[in-house]
């Protein structure tokens, strides 16, 4: 295999295959990347077995051939590289070397045969459609904060999408939820989406999927099947298994009968509540929510640290209420709002808030509140 | 050379008999009255206690422990004579000493009188640091203007008390420093007083074998046997660097304490970081039901001592042992830290699940770690467990009644499994 090919090209498709390595494996050839040179074109592809980056990259393909290297390194080399660089990959496989050539830079690293790489399995897929970056790009970011971490319960690790219905009809949703808060994003369901089967996206593959999704004008295809799911751009594909579990029924947690309406600056809100939470515990963040007459006092009252208090003015009409929040996950939701007023729904200090932007129903997020 | 009479408490001059009471239960030491470093350790603690609230037991060989298996956790004098040790699996503890009447642990009647002992050790200082329930050490220096008598007479006025008024012994340590006064105690059991000074530090020690040190388990010293020390003696000869280098900080360690020194101070309450309680079945068993039973009732005890200690914890540990011997521990960071059972058991559950189901299994345990405040637990609700609330009420709620009516008064069928 001999190819040349430009720095910057070459940066792109290798920094997303390096992504994708496990840093700590047993399995020496799951660090490497695989580049495979066609006519014009050569594809890098990498994989943890869980996820795999399949990259294209117009490259000039001396002779065509494949062989594979230690990803982390090879992009370590590139990244060094002056901007503009021709850079000539050839491979020895008599040697078992890979050179890497550019300027006057010349290395040559050890490779790993491409027979003992592994390619994962072909599947055939329920549904298949094509949907605007934009729109992946906000249902995902929009609910990945409140994916869990929580090893014991992994099937909340990750994204939960399918198809839902709505009162407008059918939509493409995806929720996250960790127990302490929950995030359910609706969007306009493309062609072809009805028959997807609801799957849960791994919280690795959502961090890989959101480097696909930069470029607003970009179709994305979309193919999932009951165990697998696949985004693809022109360039690059990225197959994922999802997660092997069943996402709890997270409707019976939203909650219907919120009554007391709380209407605030999103931004101001945020402000505040970062700036009391300064004083509270490292291990709480708990912050105290006192609602009054179009009044919010946001307090803090830390036995160890101090205490801090805001006022707020606020468009709310009900009874009094004290509620605790951690400061984080109010500042986390707060922080989806980007264009009208955040709108709180409380029942008592004791159930769900519910949260949404304006009286927009497409987002909506909720929080458990905590003893203060 | 200064005496104490450990019966009326008299300190005189040097003497095989107190000049008072006519005792010889006299104690003499050039130091006696100015050592302040001691070490108490009652004696067959929970044999004794067995004993005193069963006077049929008196003069039989008593033994505690649990069930057909496990371990002795101890042994009277009389089955001692016997070669019955504690820490003895319970087959070999019968076989030498088949007429043992076998007493099941009351821990909490134990905990109770530890708690009695406790008291009154808590009036001689406030650095008590306690090692077990029936072992603690004791600072008393800077006491003597307090009391108005030396440490001496203070420690031998608390066994005395120890045996009036809780109807049990205990045996003294008493020297210069914490590691010299925890073989003391050992030396004259049971009820014993035993004094080593400064001045006879080097004497005592000589030809003493290094396992006397607490913390020298077996493998340290088959490790010290392999560089060919068995004796403080042979300590002697090393170098202070070079048992530092052989055996890291335990080397340093062993150079000072093998010159009689050891620095570290009596702490009162060092910090706990974990809570854990673990079982041993009478019968291997891979019956999923006889396995959850066990997983409750552990999580129970866990739990309970969580509450008395008012502590939550983060992390939630399941460690099983299988017939073969292997351990298995496997950890998880709850949502939130907590005290209760029923959360620990639950996350625990999920773990428990994932275990090979055709193992037998021995040994069972929980635990709770990355500890907390109480304060600081169960401050929300997990939204996607809906009846969590009104399980941790329940909890509380069960607690309350268990105060009042003792502990048997109500529990969950689960722990009749």
């Amino acid at each position: 295999m001999k190819l040349s090919i430009e720095r910057s090209a070459l940066l792109k498709a290798v920094s997303q295959a390096q992504s994708v390595v496990e840093r700590r494996n047993t399995i020496p050839i799951l660090a490497n990347v695989l580049i495979d040179a066609e006519s014009e074109h050569v594809h890098f592809r990498a994989t943890d077995l869980d996820i795999e980056v399949l990259d294209k990259a117009v490259a000039q393909v001396e002779q065509i051939g494949a062989t594979t290297v230690s990803a982390v390194t090879l992009h370590e080399i590139i990244r060094k590289l002056p901007d503009g660089a021709l850079v000539t990959l050839n491979d020895d496989p008599s040697k078992g070397r890979l050179s890497v050539e550019a300027g006057r830079s010349i290395f040559s690293l050890a490779t790993l045969p491409k027979e003992d790489f592994p390619v994962m399995a072909n599947s055939e897929y329920a549904a298949n459609f094509s949907a605007p970056a934009s729109l992946l790009r906000r249902l995902f970011d929009k609910s990945k904060f409140a994916m869990s971490t929580e090893e014991t319960r992994y099937y909340l690790n990750g994204v939960y999408m399918h198809v839902a219905d709505s009162e407008g009809g059918q939509v493409l949703r995806c929720v996250a939820t960790d127990g302490h808060r929950l995030a359910r994003v609706d969007a306009e369901i493309p062609d072809g989406a009805s028959d997807l089967p609801g799957v849960i996206v791994p919280r690795k593959t959502v961090g890989e999927l959101r480097k696909l999704l930069d470029n607003d004008e970009m179709q994305i295809a979309v193919s999932v099947s009951e165990t697998k799911i696949r985004f693809a751009t022109p360039e690059i594909t990225l197959t994922s298994k999802v997660i092997d579990g069943t996402f709890p029924d997270y409707a019976r947690v939203i909650p219907k009968g919120n009554s007391r309406k709380m209407e605030v600056d999103a931004n101001e809100f945020a402000k505040a509540v970062d700036r009391v939470s300064t004083v509270s515990s490292e291990r709480s963040r708990a912050v105290k929510l006192s609602l009054d007459e179009d009044r919010l006092i946001l307090s803090v009252n830390s036995p160890d640290s101090g205490t801090a208090e805001e006022e707020l003015s606020v468009a709310y009409g009900d009874e009094k209420l004290d509620i605790g929040f951690n400061a984080k996950y109010l500042l986390e939701i707060a922080s989806q709002v980007d264009r009208e007023n955040a709108v709180f729904l409380f029942n008592s200090s004791g159930d769900p808030t519910m949260m949404r932007e304006g009286n927009d129903i497409s987002a909506i997020y909720v929080v458990m509140p905590m003893r203060v | 050379m200064a005496s104490l009479c450990r019966d009326c408490l008299l300190t005189g001059p040097d003497s095989n008999r107190c000049a008072s009471c006519r005792s010889p239960r006299v104690i003499t030491h050039p130091e006696l009255l100015d050592l302040s470093i001691a070490h108490m350790d009652c004696d067959a603690f929970y044999a004794s206690v067995e004993k005193r609230d069963n006077p049929d037991l008196a003069d039989k060989p008593v033994i505690i422990g649990g069930g057909r298996r496990g371990v002795v956790s101890t042994a009277c004098y009389i089955a001692r004579i016997r070669g019955v040790k504690s820490a003895m699996p319970m087959f070999q503890a019968m076989k030498l000493c088949p007429d043992a009447v076998v007493v099941k642990p009351r821990m909490s009647v134990y905990a109770d009188i530890s708690r009695q002992i406790r008291q009154m050790m808590d009036e001689l200082s406030p650095a008590i640091e306690p090692l077990s329930l029936d072992e603690a050490f004791i600072d008393l220096t800077g006491t003597k203007k307090l009391h108005g008598a030396p440490p001496a007479v203070m420690l031998a006025k608390l066994t005395k008390r120890m045996r009036l008024e809780i109807g049990l012994t205990g045996s003294i340590g008493l020297s210069h420093n914490k590691f010299l006064a925890k073989i003391a105690s050992d030396l004259d059991k049971p009820h014993g007083f035993s004094v080593i000074g400064k001045c006879d530090t080097t004497s005592f020690l000589n030809n003493k074998p290094v396992r006397l040190i607490w913390g020298v388990g077996k493998a340290m010293q088959e490790s010290l046997e392999k560089a060919g020390i068995r004796s403080f003696n042979d300590l002697l000869r090393w170098e202070q660097r070079d048992l530092n280098e052989k055996f890291g900080q335990m080397g340093d360690r062993l150079w000072h304490l093998a010159r009689g020194e050891d620095y570290r101070s009596v702490k009162r309450n060092a910090l706990i970081k974990s809570i854990s309680n673990e079982t041993t079945f009478s019968q291997n068993t891979s019956d999923p039901i006889i396995l959850d039973g066990h997983l409750w009732r552990m999580c129970e005890k866990v739990s309970e001592r969580a509450k008395v200690k008012k502590l939550a914890g983060r992390v939630a540990t399941l460690k099983l042992k299988t017939s073969s011997h292997k351990i298995l521990t496997k950890r998880a960071t709850l949502r939130e830290a907590t005290q209760l059972a029923d959360t620990l058991y639950h996350a625990l559950r999920d773990m428990f699940e994932q275990r090979d189901l055709n193992t037998d299994y021995r040994l069972l345990g929980a635990g709770l770690s990355n500890l907390c405040p109480e304060s600081d637990a169960e401050r929300s609700y997990d939204m996607l467990d809906a009846k969590a609330e009104q399980r941790g009420k329940a909890e509380r709620a069960s607690d309350a009644i268990k105060e009042k009516f003792g502990p048997s008064a109500i529990i969950k069928g689960r722990a009749l499994r």
